[in-house]
């Protein structure tokens, strides 16, 4: 048993001293149901005795019942419910587990199920510090066994055990163990696991318990250590500790005016007072005055630490910002190559905005039309449009402003990042959808983009303000949103009208029109959808800098991307008016005749036929066109320009 | 602690919940800690003070009351809170007082629900909290075991299993859509185990209900159950007597069963806990049995 009643009973004191200083090792299991993998982690659980009589009374019965082994003990049925689960429609993803040993304290994060595989397998992996690849001995190095493998590589876990499951059942085969090892290790070679700490090869049957917790008389030709005794004693972290050091900032700590300290993780590396620190992005240095906790100030502080550092100088420092090494800083960039998981069912559309999170901070993020996705499965570099739940794809993206990071270490990516020995927390990012606020992918950042290096605002002096002196009025969009044959046009071509009669300098972009030349090479597919709106935002934009009032006739049915269009705006500048008409009245209307070819099916991806349209929650001006002439219709939108004092 | 190259796990477990509670404050408009008096919830709170030391830690503490725990934890709680100066919001639903539900006339299903899960639904949307610190632990039951450590709650205060967000390394989304809330638990991947260890090595004061002593008690469907005012109902017959006696876990007293011991120090406690081989466990058969009713008492929006 691994914990020792007997101190336990003698001396608990002394017990509780050893339990203090054991260590913490996160591992991932990587395999089905099929491989043995509950069975591997029940005996687990229960070679570290946290079983208990009762459970194992019950654990008896059930076996006898309704076990798989022949009235021996299934200690699958220790990690049962997941078959009640799936009945009651509970999502399984990941799982934590937890059980100690005399030298060190585990968390297994499980990860049953083959659907969500990839979503729910980067998840257990991004935390993990050892990957436990299952194989069946029977069956050798499989397709999915490929994936575990590509996917704990690319995470950057850097101790792997290949754990050849069933030996009982190919009769403790050396040359069985020794081909699937000869196989598996060429393939590793090819993901980059190659370059891996240890991948340790360990011939073992998690039902007869042979080199599970012992080592086994049954495979006398292996020499290497049995699986609990690999996991009690491999090192890990060493890499991490060794690494420049990074401490993202999360909280400004203000208790009163004579103090001002920073708390954050330390990710990498380790600080001590008076060594000099430089703050990303701003790039300002300055040197460590103390290092504060609750149980007094430290001499040092390592990785893995929470703690509140203060500077010997005042200098701004704000959430999200990376104290770093003074002689060895992250880098700053806004333009990257990342690998990209995609993780929620609607797919990723290239030009939306999305949300990065990464360390403590989040910006603005659009990723690029994937330059090829992974086929988790081959490895096979398949081109893409755009990437759909489960996933992966390498993609250039842009951010709203400069970050401070480092490429991350995933092993799969070795050649990107030669030269950095990366960091996962710094490097490591979530994506967030704007609007649902969910989590809908992650990233891994191999390298800055030059032209992002290179390119620098030109500081223009005359500017925005200085030419909308020249005209009597305010520069704004009016976006007009609403169905085909809805009346935008007709009420836009009203309202440019009255504008240009009371002397305001205006321009209409109309969706045919610009569908005709700056966007002719864009169709209607979703992420098209996107990439137009986006451009006629840079448009509206560029021409709200230049003074003008824009009139903006468009479909465009995303929230999204007409919130992006807002956002692009100043306060106040941004109009949006919904076109307001019944789906069967703009049919009857059809003045192009597109809902009739829509419906015979000639055009595909129709607003309101096959393709959604999300209308505004709360726009600014809401015309409902059954009920309104396009004459008054316009008169609200010049009465919305007034409000808001674009006009007088 | 000492700080060395590699930290202990408890180093390490302390560092995540730190930086899980400096996440999630950062992350909200008006963040809480609910605060059950337990020994997971002086352990949370300690942790808190640690996060954000010198300050003390900005979120006031927030008591759902039921005005049946035992007189020993009020007054551990007020002086808790008093002596680390942070606010504490004590919250009795006012519809059970008018009421006057209780476990002896209506039974305990009804008195968790109207007392535990409505008060906390109503304390949170009076006080317009965004996000609540809670003391759960992943290896309680099964059905925590996948929940998130930023767990999102419907404008309704439901859970829904299936629309939980994916947490990579250690980046935690914060973000809400209106109405939603969020539920942040730090000491998610703490044992039973760890926590008794953190209180010892940390000499986190905890209430003296979990060390055993002469107590009044009376036996009820085979466990002993504390007469700790007058408003018990003693059944025909019933005639309490005292016994040396600890609790497992604090609640409402007439719902808290004793188990009969001799360790009146943290150690024996311990101790105990650790050579149990079945006793410890059956106490906690009901949540193995009821961990379906659990699921379904989070999707109604119970803690």
């Amino acid at each position: 048993m691994a914990h020792s009643s007997e101190l336990i009973a003698d001396d608990i004191e002394a017990y509780l001293t050893s339990h203090q200083y054991k260590s913490l090792l996160r591992f991932i299991t990587c395999g089905s149901v099929d491989d043995g993998k509950s069975t591997l982690i029940g005996r687990l659980l229960y070679e570290s005795h946290l079983v208990f009589e009762d459970h194992l009374a019950a654990l008896e019965a059930d076996s006898a019942k309704v076990g798989t082994q022949g009235g021996d003990l299934d200690f699958a049925l220790l990690l049962d419910g997941l078959s009640a689960e799936r009945e009651q429609g509970i999502t399984i993803d990941v799982a934590y587990r937890f059980f100690s040993t005399e030298k060190r304290k585990f968390i297994v994060a499980d990860t049953p199920g083959h659907e969500q595989y990839t979503r729910n397998m980067v998840t257990g992996a991004s935390t993990a510090d050892v990957a436990v690849i299952l194989i069946d001995a029977r069956r050798g190095v499989l397709t999915q066994t490929r994936r575990h493998s590509y996917l704990v590589s690319l995470l950057g876990i850097r101790n792997v055990v290949v754990a050849i499951n069933k030996m009982d059942l190919v009769d403790y085969s050396q040359d069985t163990f020794e081909s699937i090892k000869a196989e598996y290790l060429e393939f590793a070679d090819q993901i980059g696991l190659a370059d891996a700490d240890h991948i340790q090869f360990i011939p073992l049957s998690a039902l007869k318990g042979d080199n599970v917790v012992e080592s086994s008389g049954n495979t006398g030709w292996y020499d290497g250590p049995a699986l609990m005794e690999f996991l009690e004693t491999v090192e890990v972290d060493d890499d991490r500790v060794s690494a420049p050091l990074r401490m993202p900032v999360q909280w400004v700590n203000r208790p009163n005016l004579d103090f001002r300290g920073f708390s954050g993780q330390i990710v990498g590396g380790s600080v001590r007072p008076g060594d000099s620190v430089r703050i990303l992005p701003a790039g300002t240095t300055s040197t460590v005055a103390r290092i504060v906790t609750m149980d007094g100030d430290l001499d040092e502080a390592v990785t893995g630490q929470s703690v509140t550092i203060t500077l010997t100088d005042e200098v701004d420092v704000s959430r999200g910002d990376i104290i770093c090494a003074g002689d060895d800083p992250a880098e700053v960039a806004d333009q990257f190559e990342a690998h990209v998981v995609w993780m929620h069912e609607d797919e990723m559309l290239p030009g939306r905005p999305y949300l990065m999170k990464i360390g403590a901070r989040t910006v603005g993020l659009t990723i690029d039309d994937p330059k090829y996705r992974v086929d988790v499965n081959t490895l096979e570099q398949l081109a893409a449009g755009t990437l759909e739940l489960n996933e992966i794809g390498v993609c250039n993206i842009a951010l709203d402003r400069p970050i401070p990071f480092d490429p991350y270490p995933g092993l799969a990516l070795g050649e990107r990042n030669s030269g950095s020995p990366g960091n996962r927390e710094t490097g490591g990012f979530v994506i967030i959808d704007k609007l649902t606020q969910n989590t809908v992918g992650a990233g891994l950042l191999h390298f800055a983009l030059r032209r992002s290096h290179n390119i620098h605002w030109q500081d223009v002096r005359v500017d925005k303000d200085a030419r909308s002196e020249m005209n009597s009025h305010r520069p704004g969009v009016v976006w007009m949103t609403g169905l085909s044959g809805s009346g935008k046009s007709t009420i836009a071509n009203i309202v440019e009208s009255k504008l240009h009669t009371m002397g305001v300098r205006t321009y209409l972009l109309d969706g045919d029109n610009v569908r005709h030349g700056l966007n002719r090479d864009l169709g209607f597919t979703d992420s098209d959808r996107v990439e137009n709106i986006r451009r006629i935002a840079e448009v509206s934009g560029l021409m709200v800098d230049a003074g003008l009032v824009v009139l903006v006739s468009f479909i465009s049915p995303f929230r999204a991307e007409r919130q992006l269009a807002r956002d692009r705006m100043a306060d106040g500048e941004f109009i949006e008016v919904h076109v307001d008409t019944p789906l069967e009245i703009a049919e009857q209307r059809d003045p192009k005749g597109l809902y009739a070819k829509a419906r015979s099916g000639d055009l595909s991806n129709f607003t309101g036929i096959d393709s959604p349209y999300e209308a505004p929650v709360s726009p600014d001006v809401h015309i409902e066109t059954d009920s309104i002439e396009p004459e008054a219709a316009a008169d609200m939108v010049i009465a919305a320009l007034r409000a808001r004092s674009i006009i007088t | 602690m000492p700080t060395g190259a590699r930290l202990t796990h408890l180093q390490r477990l302390e560092a995540e919940a730190m930086q899980i509670m400096r996440e999630a404050v950062s992350e909200s408009d008006r963040p809480a800690m609910l605060y059950s008096i337990g020994k997971d919830s002086s352990v949370m709170l300690h942790l808190a003070r640690k996060a954000f030391f010198p300050s003390i830690p900005p979120f006031p503490l927030v008591h759902v009351d039921t005005t049946w725990k035992f007189s020993q934890m009020y007054q551990f709680r007020d002086d808790t809170a008093r002596e680390i100066g942070m606010d504490l919001i004590v919250h009795q639903n006012p519809e059970c007082i008018e009421q006057g539900i209780n476990p002896f006339d209506h039974g305990s299903a009804i008195h968790t629900d109207m007392w535990k899960t409505q008060g906390l639904k109503q304390a949170i949307d009076m006080n317009k909290f965004d996000l609540c610190f809670g003391g759960a632990r992943r290896d309680e039951e099964k059905s925590r075991a996948k929940e998130r450590i930023f767990s999102v709650r419907s404008p309704q205060h439901q859970w829904d299993p299936k629309r939980q967000r994916p947490e990579l390394w250690n980046v935690y989304n914060g973000r809400r859509s209106p109405g939603e809330t969020l539920r942040v638990f730090p000491i998610s991947n703490w044992t039973e185990l760890d926590v008794w260890q953190y209180v010892h090595l940390e000499q986190i004061p905890i209430v003296p209900l979990y060390l055993s002593a002469p107590r009044p008690v009376v036996e009820r469907d085979g466990t002993w159950i504390m007469v700790d005012d007058d408003r018990f109902q003693l059944r025909e017959g019933e005639v309490p007597e005292t016994k040396s006696v600890r609790f497992r876990t604090l609640g409402c007293y007439p719902l808290s069963g004793a188990i009969e011991s001799d360790a009146t120090s943290l150690l024996d406690v311990v101790q105990e806990m650790l050579l149990a081989t079945t006793s410890e466990r059956q106490g906690r058969l009901i949540d193995t049995d009821s961990s379906a009713s659990m699921e379904k008492k989070k999707q109604e929006g119970y803690f």
